[in-house]
């Protein structure tokens, strides 16, 4: 019984790294190459944890800290998410808030962290995710709304674990539009294509990964594994709502959902793949659009 | 009630004995100090008593004004505004006989300290005074105070101009509150409030709703009401802007309270207006917010904003009133009245973090400063706890006020009403949208001043800022309040119990006993405050282990490969902002100037030998620069006609009163 409780937690811990290897394992086969071993993430994981520490001499206290902070917001954050049909370790209503604001506070410490270099080019990524997430936030909290009214509940294991397939047949339209919101919404929080390129060594065009520049070693491990975990709890509440196996069997539905992820991994590669990333000024629009869609399902919801 | 009137006794005199002092700075400080303390020590006692027993006091004493009664009381409502009052002014006070010392050359320190222990002890009796005309002598005489400690560097252009904006706004507000209590006197026959109250709201109360707002408002600083604010705060010395921020414009807010409990049954557009107003003031605070590169305007917007957010709840908590949905009322007044009190205490904080700031460097342009973490650390790590505080963010108390009005609203969607849903998602995405805005403003305002390398020249070693004790000890008392409350959440019902009490006119027993699910929420909220503080111990203990035998060296940022990066070349203030203020550039309206540095000849950029070009953005305040402006020069222009009757000459005066008293002689005689 215990087990089963915690089993979310632990598979989140466990499994978040391998989200990125599969996207990448995705991409790598459009590309029409081999690509990096699957488990990748963890031997870069293992690497930097061991490494020496690097600090410029400019930063203070402050920079040491973001990482800390952002790691154990969003651990924090993954106590609140439910799996599959399994509630989550915590749950209590309004819990849908205090989970947005915990990656608030995650940002917060991560764009600080980047102001502390007094680097230009940290400074404008710092700059633009404040824009971007600032936009991303009520298009969140609508659709969070609109599955609220649906659920009769705010606490995210209501909301989502609640959520099955009579919810589809019910208000299919509704869940359609959210999760589309939602998609838009986990792309840009988690700096995927179209808002952000991972892998661009370009550092103007960056916004998350030029934020972390200066970090490294056992630091920068932890913004990594942060991230790898931030991705989990935020596909989480794309799979619970495109994906809701209730067979009532914990088993066979915890094993769906994961199978969920995987191929949420998989979607993300495969738009990596055939999309561009936009131009800077057309993302905020994309975002807008983000907001409107759930403007739209919660009016659905409310008629 | 002894208690304090021995309060109001006490700053009245210290505000007596500093006017006295003379030439003397040390006495000026330690009468103006001292008294303003003793007077806060003692006050606390009798309203921590009422708000937590819920029992009020009052007491009256006869006036000879017609009409007039000096009737003070204590009850929840009094009490809960009293505390910020006293919270801050004993604090304020405190940093200010250390900042105030910086202007020792220059003037007698007697009279700003005279102003301050009047103003304190003003607005004390604003929130006890229980008769109209003794609130409305009260209210003038906090207004007049607050407007000559605006005006205290009387030798610069802004702050007179700041003082008069002040002045000719906050007097819209009191020609609005003058037949405000008129009419209520006419309808009750009395001006006390005892009389008042049980007015059954209907169709003829609406206009004494919209004078309420306006008188109220005004002083509060809601939108459109708000111009004063961002001119008088930045002008004002910094601990009398804490104060100004977290306890003067609250009284605004307190006045809104009371006058519910004048009437029963509120029709639901009242509550939908609050609603309204509320949303406007907390989204467009914020925006402008963003835009500003001074650090006390940027506080001040956020002022706004946070008056926003606080009238969000008060207009959730009528419509739960008018709808009797209990949870909705309770909920809403809850929330917005916890944010009164936050918003006070890490305002208050961030206000003399910012006088600080500014008495160390003696400059306010966040453009100019950077990485002054590094020398003033401390003032850097409060001014971080009240700018994560402000940003709504776990797990300090703005959270747990922003989290309340938040679970209102989403209480509201669940209503049967097709309206309340409505205005439940308004407030959220409200909510959401000043959420992220705020804590990216918070990113800016503190990423430039104190993190990074300073962007203006070093000044000098015997210059270099300093922190002082005095300045440093009611800041850390601040800081300790919001964390204090952040990890107390389950307390809150029964603060504030009575006080959602008297707004409602639920019986204390529903009004303190919240909704179960809520109340698991507030003990969740400590039990999560608790685990973010351990995870983040648990993190720094596995990063100390990870670190523990390694090799840590020092070196620079990296420049991307670029040999002589300088600190010009960081993101400013308005670099960071300016994402965002494009993208909001049809609301705000920023204006950007480049001009020759050295050549009188402008040659733009995009031509082939562009010369040396200066840059500056500004965002002017829309509604002062449509509005305010073109109708003061409106009403200049009709007043002009009447010029003629103002000619100087002495003799025609005479004449004038010589007619005036024949006619009121004709008409005291034709009337017997």
């Amino acid at each position: 019984m215990i087990f089963g409780s915690i089993l979310p937690l632990l598979l989140a811990l466990c499994l978040s790294p391998l989200m990125l290897g599969i996207i990448n394992k995705t991409k790598a086969f459009f590309a029409g190459r081999q690509g990096p071993p699957w488990f990748q993430t963890y031997y870069d994981l293992r690497k930097l944890l061991g490494k020496d520490a690097v600090y410029s001499v400019t930063t203070t206290w402050l920079f040491r800290a973001g990482p800390i902070v952002g790691l154990a917001a969003v651990i924090l954050a993954t106590f609140l998410v439910p799996m599959g049909s399994r509630p989550a370790l915590f749950g209590f209503e309004g819990d849908l808030v205090l989970f947005a604001y915990l990656l608030g506070l995650m940002r917060f410490f991560t764009v600080l962290a980047a102001l502390d270099t007094g680097s230009s080019f940290e400074g404008m990524g710092a700059s633009r995710e404040v824009q971007f997430s600032a936009l991303a936030e009520p298009a969140l909290f609508l659709g969070l709304a609109a599955l609220a009214g649906e659920n009769h509940s705010i606490s995210l294991t209501g909301v989502l674990a609640g959520t099955g397939p009579w919810t589809w047949s019910a208000s299919g339209s509704m869940v359609a539009l959210v999760l589309l919101s939602f998609f838009i919404v986990f792309l840009a929080e988690n700096a995927r294509i179209p808002v952000d390129d991972p892998n661009t060594h370009l550092e103007l065009t960056m916004i998350h990964e030029v934020m972390v520049l200066d970090h490294g070693g056992p630091d920068f491990a932890f913004i990594l594994y942060g991230a790898a975990l931030k991705m989990w709890v935020l596909g989480t509440l794309l799979i619970e709502l495109a994906m809701p196996v209730r067979t009532g069997n914990a088993w066979v539905d915890t094993a769906c959902f994961l199978l969920g992820m995987a191929a949420l991994a998989v979607v993300v590669g495969v738009v990596e793949s055939s999309m561009a990333r936009l131009r800077l000024l057309r993302v905020p629009q994309l975002l807008v659009a983000a907001g409107a869609l759930s403007a739209l399902a919660f009016i659905v919801e409310l008629i | 009630m002894l208690g304090i009137i021995a309060a109001e006794a006490v700053w009245m005199g210290s505000a007596i004995l500093s006017l006295l002092s003379g030439k003397s700075t040390r006495w000026a400080t330690l009468s103006g100090t001292g008294g303003a303390v003793i007077g806060c020590a003692i006050a606390i006692v009798p309203t921590l008593k009422t708000l937590l027993t819920g029992h009020g006091e009052s007491a009256t004493v006869a006036w000879s004004i017609p009409g007039a009664a000096f009737s003070v009381g204590l009850d929840p409502l009094s009490a809960f505004f009293l505390l910020p009052i006293l919270i801050l002014g004993a604090t304020t006070a405190i940093f200010g006989g250390e900042y105030m010392l910086a202007f020792r050359s220059q003037r007698k320190l007697g009279y700003p300290w005279f102003l301050f222990n009047l103003m304190l002890g003003s607005m004390a009796l604003v929130v006890v005074s229980r008769n109209g005309l003794l609130f409305l002598f009260a209210w003038e005489l906090m207004t007049l105070a607050c407007a000559f400690l605006v005006m205290f560097e009387d030798g610069k252009k802004e702050s007179r101009e700041a003082g008069l904006l002040y002045l000719v706004v906050t007097h819209i507000g009191t020609a609005c509150l003058l037949p405000f209590f008129a009419m209520l006197y006419v309808n009750a026959g009395s001006l006390e409030f005892d009389v008042f109250q049980g007015n059954r709201a209907g169709t003829g109360f609406a206009f004494l709703f919209l004078l309420g707002l306006v008188g109220f408002g005004a002083k509060a600083g809601l939108m459109p009401f708000h111009v004063w604010l961002p001119e008088a705060h930045p002008a004002a010395p910094s601990h009398v802007s804490a104060l100004m921020s977290g306890a003067i414009i609250k009284t605004g807010i307190y006045g809104l309270a009371r006058s519910f409990t004048f009437f029963s049954a509120p029709p639901a557009w009242w509550g939908w207006t609050l609603v309204a107003m509320g949303a406007v003031s907390g989204v467009m605070g914020v925006l402008l917010a963003l835009a500003q590169h001074d650090l006390k305007r940027l506080l001040a917007y956020h002022s706004i904003e946070n008056i926003g957010i606080i009238s969000m709840g008060l207009g959730l908590g009528m419509l739960g009133v008018s709808h009797a949905s209990p949870v909705l009322a309770v909920l809403g007044f809850g929330g917005g009245l916890l944010h009164v009190l936050n918003h006070a205490l890490f305002k208050g904080l961030l206000f003399l973090g910012a006088g600080a700031v500014n008495h160390a460097t003696g400059t306010r342009d966040m453009d100019r400063l950077g990485g002054l973490l590094r020398r003033m650390p401390w003032t850097g790590a409060f001014f971080l706890v009240a700018a994560v505080a402000i940003s709504g963010l776990p797990p300090l108390n703005g959270f747990i006020s922003e989290l309340l009005i938040y679970s209102a609203s989403f209480g509201a969607l669940k209503n049967g009403h097709l309206s309340l849903p409505v205005g439940g998602a308004l407030v959220i995405v409200a909510l959401a949208l000043i959420g992220g805005l705020a804590a990216a403003c918070f990113a800016k305002a503190f990423g430039t001043v104190f993190l990074g390398s300073p962007r203006s020249p070093q000044p000098q070693p015997e210059h270099a800022p300093r922190e002082h004790a005095a300045m440093l000890i009611p800041m850390g008392a601040l800081a300790l309040a919001c964390v204090a409350i952040g990890l107390s959440a389950p307390l809150l019902p029964r603060l504030l119990g009575p006080v959602i009490g008297q707004l409602t006119g639920l019986p204390l027993a529903t009004a303190s006993a919240w909704p179960a699910s809520t109340d698991l929420l507030l003990k969740s909220l400590l039990l999560m405050a608790w685990a973010v503080l351990l995870l983040t111990g648990l993190v720094t203990g596995l990063r100390q282990l990870l670190l523990r035998k390694k090799k840590i060296t020092a070196a620079s940022t990296w420049g991307c490969g670029y040999a002589l990066p300088t600190v010009r070349m960081q993101y400013s203030s308005s670099s960071f902002a300016q994402p965002l203020t494009t993208f909001f550039r049809p609301v705000l309206g920023t204006r950007k100037y480049l001009t020759p540095r050295l050549s009188p000849i402008l040659s733009p950029l995009n031509s082939p030998f562009p010369a040396s070009l200066a840059f500056h953005s500004e965002t002017p305040d829309a509604t002062l620069e449509e509005i305010y402006r073109p109708a003061s020069a409106a009403i200049r222009w009709s007043l002009g006609f009447l010029r003629w009757v103002q000619h100087g000459r002495i003799q025609l005066y005479v004449l004038y009163v010589a007619f005036a008293l024949l006619a009121l002689l004709i008409w005291k005689l034709g009337v017997t």
